[in-house]
């Protein structure tokens, strides 16, 4: 790979001083290389990383067809990677005009990635870095341990979906500790509301007279406001006491569980498997924010491509051709998603009802379309709105938030069905919807979701492992179950248990009417590498 | 459809395709990734390596087949699959129409669309050798990978097939390994006849001359290698009624097979191709053979009949393992096989095996095809279980199943 040349270059200096200018907050220092197609067949299966640690599936074609948005949270045509300095690929042929474009689009994929706080985590260090050490790391391992490395590799990829990203987010966004002790703390928060169920007036009675041994004792006010308690609850000490022995980590995920609790890992001679399980869940944890800001990320970027350029003095004369290329990236497609011109519409959208006060209750009041679509308070600032949006939201909550009847009309978006027409032989594609709830839930369908998985500590018992799936209307793919908890099998070093959900035998439905769809709870075992089930 | 995430800004903004390269690019070879994946059999791990699609539409129709190793990484996704067939997931739009409105169709079954469809014009012949190399490669991963059993050998007329290099040959003088026990024979021989030996129970070795043409080496030699003859008829039904599915599961097991046997013989089997409606007709070769697209009424008989009438004028019985294999949807207009059964008697006397496989349509409700019912009422495949085989699937059939059907059919 080589850099683009210092003439490129230059157009990208400048695009960053108008960038910058515009309001985009980003790092100065950017690495830009060019791509042949050499290239983008080595990149591609390492999500574009060049130091993503070697692996042999990424050699191998991989299965597509049971969603590999599903599996892998990253685009492995990626132009721009999340690392500092940010890397971004170009084709080696790209006239200045278009690189104008491209570059501005870069610029505000950069701001996104290193503004919005689903990318708190990936802030403080260069990922490429980090992973050529992983890589490095394993490369070693694999020099003394053999294919036993891959197996690992493998089996800890087999649930590198269900990390616990936002229980990573929550460390690092953690609001500020205050300093009133844990023992205050816990006696007002859990003891007096989970164990002793006070009622409000007796609640405040203690808030009061915690009050007023402070106002008479100062700084001793706590130690007499307790030693009247342990009088009164004796067993209050012991409970505290207790509390603090619980671990501050309460929610592990999967990986992270059999890190701690594997007997089998912690042996001396399998301690290095830790290792490497580290790396595969980092590297997860890494790409997790991607997909879940794709909407938001893409549309960001159309949005700034297409102001910055359109204000661009440098191009002049191309605005032809730059409406031809724009076109095709930020048109609405007749059936189908575009991440680019959904996020880039939203985005005007959201700016223009807050420049003109529109998410207001006053707004929310009026009934009368021709008064609303004048609608217009006069003093609202969609600019900074919209740069606050890009800071806290994920897919999930821009479209939840925004996406209301009037994005929806204004735009012209239905929900569009697709059904089987017997005798013409053909699927018909039909306007099945205008309604904003109904757009919403077909966009919620669309967005990554990986299951919830999570560890009953109640039902494991010190041999064998509980999982449980919380169903939420859409059952495992069922071919992937038994491969899936043979690694865990394997990395626990004991049976593993999953208790899931599946579609009950349905009778076949009579012609013309919905099939009824019974769920019942299974429970899968892998022992021995043998998986059996049953029902619950 | 794509998805919201198959966007990306290569493909959007730059207009960059898809990289171009198979697995040559990244992989050392073949053999390493099977012989890792033998591996993982031995750890207790299920193995992971399958073949992959095998057919590449081509430029103007020219499909390809092309030798794909692939994969897939299980874990725990949701299946979105639950859905009922008559009605698509939902997805976006935009632009005019009231609700209820029809916007657009879409043939069910597009031809030559995307990866595996076995129906394109059959059209010149530039794709042939591509795909005969190609399919030999697949062949050498399905027995290696899959371990299909071989076919029997019956040695009727021995062929010489191919050369193998050992070191069987001497040579005196020079060579690359010494024969110290044929040197020392030669050298006692010499010595024999300068008489240099006065006493045969007392030898004294220091005392041998030793001439240089005494020493024998073991060259490098090429020899011969004998395998016997097998001529496999692959007679496919391209009725109208195989349209679809059943045409492409036909197809792709025909392809596994004849990649198998071309790889297993060493391209020395013969294969004949046969194609059937109501009529049967010969095609000269397997691109023809895989092209054909669809046709007209069903007469099962009528192929069976032909492959009979090859045989017995080519007396192929004589010299050849007769092998013979029929992909078929177990229709027939010849309901319960009067004309057929016949056919299979005489075809039964002279083949080491005939094969079946039945693709059943999906809204087949009844018990069995109509070919599926008349073999079971003749009683043939249980009275001659190592001469015929049947195995029937569904039409939504996968790949696994495909070769689990080729195991039916061949195995001992």
């Amino acid at each position: 790979m080589e850099l683009i040349d210092q003439h490129a270059k230059k157009i990208m200096e400048g695009c960053k001083e108008r960038a910058l200018a515009a309001g985009l907050k980003f790092q100065n220092e950017s690495l830009e290389y060019i791509v042949t197609n050499r290239d983008l067949l080595e990149l591609t299966p390492k999500y574009m990383i060049p130091t993503l640690y070697d692996y042999w599936v990424h050699d191998v074609e991989l299965l597509k067809e049971k969603g590999r948005y599903e599996l892998y949270p990253s685009n492995p045509y990626e132009t721009v990677i999340n690392t500092r300095p940010a890397i971004s690929f170009y084709n080696d042929n790209n006239p200045d005009w278009l690189n104008v474009m491209i570059f501005y689009h870069v610029l505000a994929h950069i701001d996104f990635f290193q503004n919005n706080l689903f990318f708190r985590h990936t802030w403080d260090y260069d990922f490429t870095g980090q992973a050529l050490s992983d890589k490095r790391l394993i490369a070693k391992l694999r020099s003394e341990k053999g294919r036993w490395v891959d197996y690992v590799i493998e089996f800890t990829r087999g649930i590198d979906n269900i990390v616990g990203f936002y229980n990573e987010l929550s460390a690092l966004n953690a609001p500020p500790k205050t300093d009133i002790s844990k023992k205050l703390d816990y006696y007002f928060d859990v003891f007096l509301q989970q164990n002793k169920r006070l009622n409000i007036s007796e609640y405040i009675n203690e808030i009061n007279r915690y009050n007023d041994c402070v106002k008479q004792y100062g700084a001793k006010g706590e130690k007499h406001f307790f030693s009247e308690i342990s009088g009164k609850h004796p067993e209050f000490d012991a409970i505290f006491e207790k509390s603090l022995d619980k671990k501050i980590n309460t929610r592990p995920d999967l990986i992270q569980y059999l890190i701690e609790h594997s007997e089998f890992l912690n042996k001396e001679e399998n301690k290095w498997m830790i290792s490497v399980m580290e790396v595969v869940r980092n590297t997860s944890i890494f790409f997790q924010p991607q997909i879940r800001t794709k909407i938001m990320n893409e549309g960001w970027a159309s949005y700034w491509h297409e102001i910055l350029f359109l204000q661009d003095d440098r191009i002049n004369g191309h605005e032809v051709d730059f409406a031809r290329v724009n076109a095709k990236v930020t048109s609405m497609p007749r059936v189908g998603l575009n991440p680019y011109a959904l996020g880039m519409r939203l985005f005007y959208f959201i700016k223009d009802m807050v420049d003109k006060g529109k998410y207001s209750v006053e707004y929310k009041k009026l009934l009368d379309q021709g008064k609303r679509d004048k609608y217009d308070s006069g003093n609202g600032n969609g600019r900074d709105f919209i740069f606050k949006i890009r800071e806290n939201f994920s897919d999930f909550m821009f479209i939840n938030t925004f996406v209301d009847q009037d994005f929806v009309t204004s735009n012209d978006l239905f929900v569009a069905g697709r059904r089987i027409n017997k005798k013409k032989m053909v699927w018909e594609y039909y306007v099945k919807s205008r309604q904003a709830e109904d757009y919403r839930e077909m966009l919620f369908s669309k967005l990554y979701h990986p299951p919830r998985i999570e560890i009953d500590e109640e039902k494991s018992k010190r041999n064998f492992l509980y999982l449980v799936h919380h169903f939420e209307g859409k059952p495992l793919v069922k071919e992937y179950i038994s491969n899936t908890m043979l690694g865990i099998e394997y990395l626990k070093g004991g049976p593993v248990k999953l208790e899931t959900s599946e579609v009950s035998v349905t009778a076949p439905p009579k012609e013309g009417e919905e099939p009824e769809i019974k769920w019942e709870r299974i429970l899968y075992t892998m022992e021995k590498r043998k998986l059996t089930r049953r029902k619950l | 459809m794509t998805n919201l995430y198959t966007y990306s800004d290569l493909f959007m903004l730059q207009a960059t395709t898809a990289p171009k390269g198979n697995y040559t690019t990244y992989i050392r070879s073949l053999d390493e990734l099977l012989e890792r994946d033998k591996k993982r059999d031995k750890d207790g791990f299920p193995r992971k390596i399958r073949v992959g699609r095998i057919i590449k539409p081509g430029k103007g129709g020219k499909d390809k087949i092309v030798v794909v190793p692939s994969t897939v990484e299980e874990k725990f996704i949701h299946d979105n699959r639950i859905l009922a067939p008559q009605e698509g997931e939902p997805s976006g739009g935009s632009g005019q129409g009231e609700e209820g409105d029809v916007i657009g169709e879409q043939p069910l079954h597009e031809p030559d669309q995307g990866e595996g469809d076995g129906e394109g014009p059959g059209e010149g012949s530039a794709g042939q050798h591509e795909m005969e190399s190609s399919a030999y490669d697949l062949g050498k991963i399905l027995s290696e990978h899959f371990e299909l059993p071989n076919l029997k050998d019956k040695g009727k007329k021995r062929s010489f097939t191919r050369y193998t290099y050992d070191m069987t040959d001497r040579h005196r003088g020079f060579g690359q390994v010494l024969d110290k026990k044929a040197t020392l024979r030669k050298i006692v021989e010499t010595n024999i006849n300068l008489g240099n030996i006065p006493d045969v129970s007392q030898i004294d070795p220091t005392g041998f001359i030793i001439s240089p043409y005494d020493r024998i080496y073991r060259i490098l030699s090429r020899e011969k290698d004998y395998e016997s003859q097998a001529v496999v008829f692959f007679i496919r039904d391209y009725s109208g009624s195989m349209g679809g599915a059943p045409t492409q599961l036909v197809v792709a097991q025909h392809v596994l097979v004849y990649s198998w046997l071309l790889y297993q013989y060493e391209k020395q089997v013969e294969t004949r191709f046969i194609l059937h409606d109501s009529e049967a007709k010969e095609v000269p070769d397997f691109y023809t053979y895989y092209n054909s697209k669809v046709a007209g009424g069903t007469k099962v008989a009528s192929a069976y009949r032909m492959v009979n009438k090859i045989v017995n004028d080519e007396s192929l019985e004589k010299d050849y393992n007769i092998y013979i294999f029929h992909g078929t949807d177990g229709d027939d207009w010849d309901t319960d096989g009067k004309e057929t059964i016949p056919e299979i008697k005489k075809m039964l006397v002279y083949a080491n095996r005939v094969g079946i496989t039945i693709v059943e349509r999906k809204h087949k409700q009844d018990n069995g095809t109509e070919v599926e019912k008349y073999l079971k009422k003749a009683e043939l495949l249980k009275k001659h279980p190592e001469l015929i085989r049947l195995d029937t699937m569904k039409s939504d059939a996968d790949e696994p199943r495909l070769i689990e059907g080729i195991k039916k059919l061949i195995s001992q």
